[in-house]
C-alpha cells in the first residue's frame, strides 16, 4: 500500500544473480496465482515455476535456492527484466519475497512504473556491469552488495558502480513519496483542465446512447 | 525544436494538465477500462475509503476470467467465480457501466472498446492490461497501467507520466498473398528485438499500414508491448472514421462531424522528427512463426530454427540453447517438420472477425488433424461469425466453437495448454508457461494457424490458398 510505503536509502543485503534475459513478469509470477488476495503475501510464489518443479519440489541449481541466495534482497538480472505483462503483482512477489533492489541493464517501462509505486528501486547497469557483478557474486555468493540511492551506486567487494534512475523516481524512493497525495495538491488544475477540454473536445466524452 | 509535431506530440500535448520541473507531467484521462484483474486497485481503494472521480469514464468488461468453453451458466472452481463476482460488486458499488458475463457486449476489453465506440480517435486511453496497446490502431494514446495506477486513476482520472521518446516504424508497399498484419508485427519485433521500443512511443506509418483495415491496425498496435513500446498508434484517416461511425458511444451527427474534423490534424507534420526509424518493406514480409520463448524469436516459415552450435556468442548461444530446450525442439529443424498438438484461434491479438474469416477461409472443406479451440473476441463477433456461417466451418472442421474471453491465451480461465503441448496460436506471448505449466507456444497469423491445423505441423498458409477466395 502505498500510504506507507517504506523508504529507499541504504541497503546492504545478499544479491542473487539470475542471468536470463527477458524475464517477464509471467515468469516472475505465472497468471493462475494473480487471484491470491494481497494480503495473503506472493512471496512464495515469485518464479514458481522456475523455483519448483512440476511436482512442487525446489530446483537445487536454480539460484535463488541455493543457501547463500535464499534470503537475498537484490537481484542482478539481465536485459529486458519484468518485460510483458502489466501485472503488478509481479513486483508485490518480489517484494514480499524481500527483494528490494533490481539491478539490470534495461527493464520493460510497466515494470519499472509499478516498482516505484511499491518502493522497489530499478536500477540500470549496464551489460558488462551486470556480467561483472555476476561473475563476482558466483565466485563469492555470501558477499554482500552496497546500495546507495544518494550516491546512486552499488559497491560489491572493491568495485563501485554506478546506477541511473530517473530522477524522479530517485526523489520518490528516497522519500517513500505517494502520488496521490501529490495529485491532490492538483486539484484546482485537473478541475480547469476538465472545464476548458470539455468545450475544446466535446466528442471525447463517450456518447449518450 | 522544428516546430513540426509527431502524432504523438500532438495526442499528448492535448492531455497534460501540468509540468513538473523534473519532467513529469499530469494528463487527463479519457477511458479508462478494469477488469477481473483490477481488483487489487479497487483494494486500494477500499483501503484509503476513497471513491471515484469520473465513473462515467470508466468502463467495466469482464474478459479475463470468463468461461469460454461449454455454459457460463455456473463457474465450477469457486475461485474463478469470485473474481467475476467481485468485478460486478465494485463497478456496482462505485456506479461504473459494466459489460459483464451475460451483457451482448461483453468481450475481450481491447476488442470491445474499439467495436462499441467507446476508443476514439484522439483518447487517452489506459488499462491495467499491457495490450492497452491496440486502441492506438484508432489514433488514439493508449497504454498498459499497473494496479496502483489504476486504483490512481479510479481516484483522479488522471495519471503522471515520463513522455516517452517517439519511434516511427515505416512499411510500404504491398503485402503478398497470405501474409497478414501480424506478420508485419512480429517481422518488426524480430527485427529490433523485445526491448527494441522500451521507453517509446511507436508510430506505425507508410503505405502498407494505410492499406490496413481496423482490423489488421488494431492487432499491428496490440503488438507494440511486445517489443517493449510504451503504446503504438495509427494516424486516423477514412478508414478510421469509417470504423467509428455508427457504434454505440461514438459521436452522432453533427457531433460526428465536428469530432472528425478535429480528428483530421492528428497526423505527424512533413518533417516531424522522430528519435528512431524503421522501415520495413512489405514485400519481404512472409509468413512467420515463433520457436521460442520470447515474441522476438520469429522466422519465416521457409526457414529452420537457430543452432546454438554455430553461435559465436556464449550469452545468445546460451538464450537459444534454453529456448530450444523449453520448446523441445532439436537444433537446425526445419520449421514446417514441427508437429503441433493442438490450435487456438482467439485473444485480443487475432480474434476479430476479419481474422476469423482468415482462418475459415483456409478450414472451409477441410479437416484438422489436431483439436483447438476458437473463441471470439467479443459476444458481437461470435453472434457476426454465426451470422457469416464460420461458426460451422470451425464445426465441421474439428475444432471447438467457444465463448468470448481471453481464454487460453493467459489461461487464467482454466482452459489450459497441457504440459508439453504444442500449440500453434493467434495469441501475443510464447513465454514459457504462458498458456500452462510447460506448454510450448508458436505465435503466428489466424490464416497460419489455421494451416497448421489441416496439416498438423508448422505450415506455409499459401499453397492452401491456392485457387481460394480471401
Amino acid at each position: 500500500m502505498r500510504n506507507g510505503m517504506e523508504k529507499f536509502t541504504r541497503l546492504i543485503a545478499p544479491a542473487c544473480p539470475l542471468d536470463i534475459v527477458n524475464l517477464n513478469t509471467d515468469q516472475l509470477i505465472p497468471a493462475r496465482f494473480l487471484k491470491i488476495p494481497r494480503a495473503a503475501g506472493l512471496g512464495k510464489v515469485l518464479l514458481h515455476d522456475l523455483r519448483f518443479d512440476a511436482d512442487g519440489r525446489e530446483r537445487p541449481d536454480f539460484p535463488l535456492n541455493r543457501p547463500a541466495w535464499r534470503d537475498a534482497k537484490v537481484i542482478v538480472g539481465a536485459r529486458n527484466f519484468g518485460c510483458g505483462s502489466s501485472r503488478e503483482a509481479a513486483v508485490y512477489a518480489l517484494y514480499d519475497y524481500g527483494i528490494r533492489c533490481v539491478l539490470a541493464p534495461s527493464f520493460g517501462d510497466i515494470f519499472a512504473g509499478n516498482a516505484v509505486q511499491n518502493g522497489l528501486l530499478t536500477a540500470v547497469i549496464s551489460d558488462e556491469e551486470a556480467r561483472l557483478l555476476m561473475s563476482m557474486l558466483a565466485a563469492e555468493p555470501d558477499r554482500h552488495v552496497d546500495i546507495d540511492l544518494e550516491q546512486q551506486t552499488v559497491t560489491c567487494g572493491d568495485r563501485a558502480i554506478p546506477f541511473a534512475i530517473e530522477p524522479v523516481r530517485r526523489t520518490r524512493l528516497l522519500n517513500g513519496w505517494d502520488d496521490i497525495a501529490l495529485t491532490e495538491s492538483f486539484r484546482d488544475r485537473i478541475a480547469a483542465f476538465k472545464t476548458a477540454d470539455r468545450m475544446r473536445r466535446p466528442w471525447a466524452v463517450p456518447a449518450e446512447r | 525544436m522544428s516546430g513540426m509535431s509527431t502524432l504523438f506530440d500532438k495526442l499528448w500535448a492535448a492531455h497534460e494538465i501540468a509540468r513538473r520541473d523534473d519532467g513529469e507531467a499530469l494528463l487527463w484521462v479519457d477511458r479508462h477500462y478494469v477488469h477481473e484483474g483490477s481488483f487489487n486497485a479497487f483494494g486500494q481503494l477500499k483501503a484509503r475509503a476513497a471513491g471515484i472521480a469520473e465513473p462515467g469514464l470508466t468502463f467495466g468488461i469482464a474478459d479475463h476470467y470468463v468461461p469460454t468453453r461449454g455454459s457460463r451458466r455456473s463457474i465450477a472452481n469457486p475461485e474463478i467465480a469470485r473474481m467475476v463476482r467481485t468485478l460486478e460488486e465494485n463497478t456496482a458499488v462505485h456506479g461504473i457501466t459494466l459489460f459483464g458475463l451475460d451483457d451482448p457486449r461483453q468481450g475481450i476489453v481491447h476488442v470491445v472498446g474499439p467495436e462499441q465506440g467507446l476508443t476514439l480517435p484522439g483518447l487517452l486511453v489506459v488499462c491495467g492490461d499491457s495490450h492497452t496497446s491496440t486502441h492506438g490502431a484508432l489514433g488514439a494514446y493508449a497504454f498498459g497501467i499497473g494496479a496502483s495506477e489504476v486504483a490512481h486513476v479510479l481516484m483522479t482520472q488522471t495519471l503522471w507520466q515520463r513522455k516517452p521518446k517517439r519511434m516511427r516504424v515505416s512499411v510500404d508497399g504491398r503485402l503478398t498473398s497470405g501474409v497478414a498484419a501480424k506478420d508485419i508485427a512480429l517481422s518488426v519485433i524480430a527485427r529490433i528485438g523485445a526491448d527494441g521500443a522500451t521507453g517509446h512511443a511507436i508510430e506505425f506509418a507508410g503505405s502498407t499500414v494505410r492499406a490496413l483495415t481496423m482490423e489488421g491496425r488494431l492487432t499491428l498496435c496490440n503488438l507494440s508491448i511486445e517489443a517493449g513500446g510504451r503504446c503504438g498508434m495509427v494516424a486516423p484517416d477514412e478508414t478510421t472514421f469509417a470504423y467509428v461511425e455508427g457504434r454505440p458511444y461514438a459521436p452522432k451527427g453533427a457531433a460526428f462531424a465536428q469530432a472528425v474534423e478535429a480528428w483530421s490534424t492528428l497526423r505527424s507534420d512533413d518533417g516531424a522528427e522522430f528519435d528512431r526509424e524503421v522501415t520495413l518493406d512489405a514485400a519481404d514480409v512472409a509468413p512467420i512463426v515463433t520457436w521460442g520463448t520470447s515474441p522476438q524469436d520469429a522466422l519465416p516459415i521457409d526457414q529452420s530454427v537457430p543452432d546454438p552450435a554455430r553461435e559465436p556468442d556464449e550469452a545468445r548461444a546460451k538464450y537459444l540453447r534454453d529456448a530450444l530446450d523449453y520448446m523441445g525442439i532439436r537444433p537446425g529443424t526445419r520449421l514446417t517438420d514441427i508437429a503441433i498438438d493442438r490450435v487456438f484461434i482467439g485473444s485480443c491479438t487475432n480474434a476479430r472477425i476479419e481474422d476469423l474469416r482468415a482462418a475459415a477461409a483456409v478450414l472451409a472443406g477441410r479437416a484438422s488433424k489436431v483439436p483447438g479451440l476458437v473463441s471470439p473476441g467479443s459476444s458481437a463477433v461470435k453472434r457476426r461469425a454465426e451470422e457469416e456461417g464460420l461458426d460451422r466451418i470451425f464445426r465441421d472442421a474439428g475444432l471447438e466453437w467457444g465463448e468470448s474471453g481471453c481464454s487460453m491465451c493467459v489461461g487464467i480461465n482454466g482452459d489450459l495448454v497441457a504440459p508439453g503441448e504444442r500449440c500453434a496460436s493467434t495469441t501475443n506471448r510464447n513465454f514459457r508457461g504462458r498458456q500452462g505449466p510447460g506448454a510450448r507456444t508458436h505465435l503466428m497469423s489466424p490464416a497460419m494457424v489455421a494451416a497448421a491445423a489441416v496439416t498438423g505441423r508448422l505450415a506455409d498458409v499459401r499453397p492452401l490458398l491456392a485457387g481460394r477466395k480471401v
